[in-house]
């Protein structure tokens, strides 16, 4: 079953392979990108507290956390065009994938607007600020600490989701893994490549998220906490001081 | 049962400065109230330009409302706030406006955590009322000289002592240039030992002619800086008058035996 281990280095660099991890790829960050914008703003909205709006976006939570992602994307791509909307299969993907991680990506940006105490809020409004400059420059930079680690979360959990769309013909890394293997049967090889691929990307999103958690905590080197240090610190078991 | 302070007069003796004073505050007959619980009632209260007012009294007697009232963090049921000779209990869309005016320093201090202590004080000037940052950043560490912490200047909230946070909030409140400093117990999350230097600075800003009001159990600083004291009770004044008086032992039995509760 194992009488070619140059095959798999021969997948990692072929053309195909490098194209479906760059889709993969793509299609993780532009539906977190959309995920995220659009999180924020249900977030923002639900802190604007209107009856009419809070309903709209009960519903949108409900329904999307509701169903499973697979089953939106298959929604989205078959039944749409019968109502006269088409899309390609890229595009079905990022919508399925960006308006469900949506939904969650919200839920993680209320928690951490909520995570910023009341009285931040006042100090703010006493100091003349109206309310959008209170949130822009007092609670959502707070609140962006908190979530930056879920919000990692989301990101693996993103790209491991993308294999999803290889049901609707997207030339993700999973399905060209697997389309490869069923034409010689080399499924060891195949998906092995595919795997090193999401790891190194996995890999680069976690080093990612540790370099932003530094990056918006302004101190470095707090001796003891686990924040301000490297994920390589962390690793290794290093304080952030012996480390620098 | 009298209330001396429904004497639309001010309290600060008279023959003295202040009051002659322009009146920089004029509440009357102020009601407030949250849900079924009435937190202020018929407050007549009236603050001279360049005095110090101290509000004392027992917990939930609604003297951190009142504060709060004052500048429009909490919107008035009934009644009248002149501010400035404006009327500014019935606004609600422009309230940041009045905000702007008027500086508060909170017992938590509420720095923002995510700015050093100088970025805390350049914020607002920044954002509200578009100083450059050059700007902002000078006058920024100027006010922390006069807070007497100029090399915390980098340090954030959590490097920082009490007493520390609680000047750097004074000096952020400072940096808008407010016509009056309200206090909300300001010294009553402070050790003991970082209690001084905080009135110490709040003290010297109040005799600079700072119109300064201040919610506190701190006596002896209502003694040395306040020009009137207001004895507050169940969400209502139980009397207003000028410090000395006020000390001197002839007040309300409520008051005479409020003070004796937290004087033995």
């Amino acid at each position: 079953m194992f009488d070619s281990p140059d095959l798999i280095l021969d997948y990692l660099v072929s053309a195909s392979f490098l194209h479906a991890a760059g889709m993969t790829l793509m299609i993780t960050l532009v539906s977190m990108a959309w995920g995220m914008l659009i999180g924020l703003l249900i977030a923002l909205g639900q802190e604007w507290n209107r009856p009419g709006l809070n309903v709209l976006i009960v519903a949108y939570l409900w329904l999307f956390r509701g169903t499973p992602v697979l089953f939106q994307i298959i929604f989205i791509f078959n039944v749409l065009p019968a109502m006269g909307i088409l899309f390609s299969g890229f595009t079905s993907a990022v919508l399925a994938l960006a308006l469900n991680e949506a939904a969650y990506i919200a839920e993680i940006f209320r928690s951490g607007i909520e995570a910023v105490g009341k009285g931040q809020r006042t100090a703010g409004r006493s100091l003349g600020m109206k309310n959008w400059q209170v949130m822009r420059h007092i609670v959502l930079p707070q609140a962006l600490r908190t979530v930056i680690p879920p919000i990692g979360n989301q990101f693996l959990g993103m790209l491991k989701l993308s294999a999803l769309v290889s049901v609707i013909g997207v030339e993700d890394l999973l399905l060209t893994a697997n389309q490869t293997a069923s034409a010689n049967f080399r499924y060891f090889e195949a998906l092995t490549a595919a795997g090193v691929f999401y790891l190194a990307m996995t890999t680069l999103f976690m080093f990612g998220q540790s370099w932003l958690e530094r990056k918006v905590n302004p101190r470095r080197g707090n001796a003891g906490a686990t924040k301000g240090k490297s994920l390589t610190q962390r690793l290794l078991g290093m304080t952030a001081n012996t480390g620098a | 049962m009298t209330h001396a302070a429904t004497a639309p007069a001010t309290t600060v003796p008279p023959g003295s400065a202040k009051a002659s004073a322009p009146l920089l505050y004029q509440v009357r007959s102020l009601y407030k109230s949250f849900g079924t619980f009435q937190a202020l009632k018929s407050i007549d209260l009236t603050v001279p330009t360049g005095s110090t007012t101290v509000l004392i009294g027992p917990s939930g007697s609604g003297k951190s409302t009142l504060l709060r009232c004052l500048n429009l963090l909490e919107p008035i049921n009934e009644g009248s706030i002149l501010f400035n000779n404006q009327e500014i209990g019935t606004v609600v869309r422009d309230a940041y406006r009045i905000r702007r005016q008027v500086a508060m320093v909170f017992q938590n201090f509420e720095l923002f955590q995510h700015l050093s202590a100088v970025e805390n004080i350049m914020l607002a000037p920044m954002k509200v009322k578009g100083v450059p940052r050059l700007e902002a950043h000078d006058r920024a560490l100027a006010l922390l000289e006069k807070v007497r912490i100029p090399d915390k200047a980098d340090s954030y909230p959590d490097e920082l002592s009490g007493g520390q946070q609680q000047r750097v909030a004074i000096a952020r409140a400072l940096a808008m240039d407010p016509m009056a400093m309200l206090y909300d117990e300001p010294t009553s999350a402070l050790d003991p030992e970082m209690i001084r230097e905080v009135l110490d600075v709040m003290t010297e800003l109040s005799q600079g002619g700072m119109t300064s009001i201040c919610v506190t159990h701190e006596l002896a600083f209502a003694r040395r800086a306040a020009d009137q004291i207001v004895f507050m009770e169940q969400g209502e004044v139980v009397e207003a008058r000028p410090t000395e008086q006020f000390f001197s032992g002839t007040g309300s039995p409520r008051t005479r035996a409020f003070l004796d509760q937290i004087l033995h």
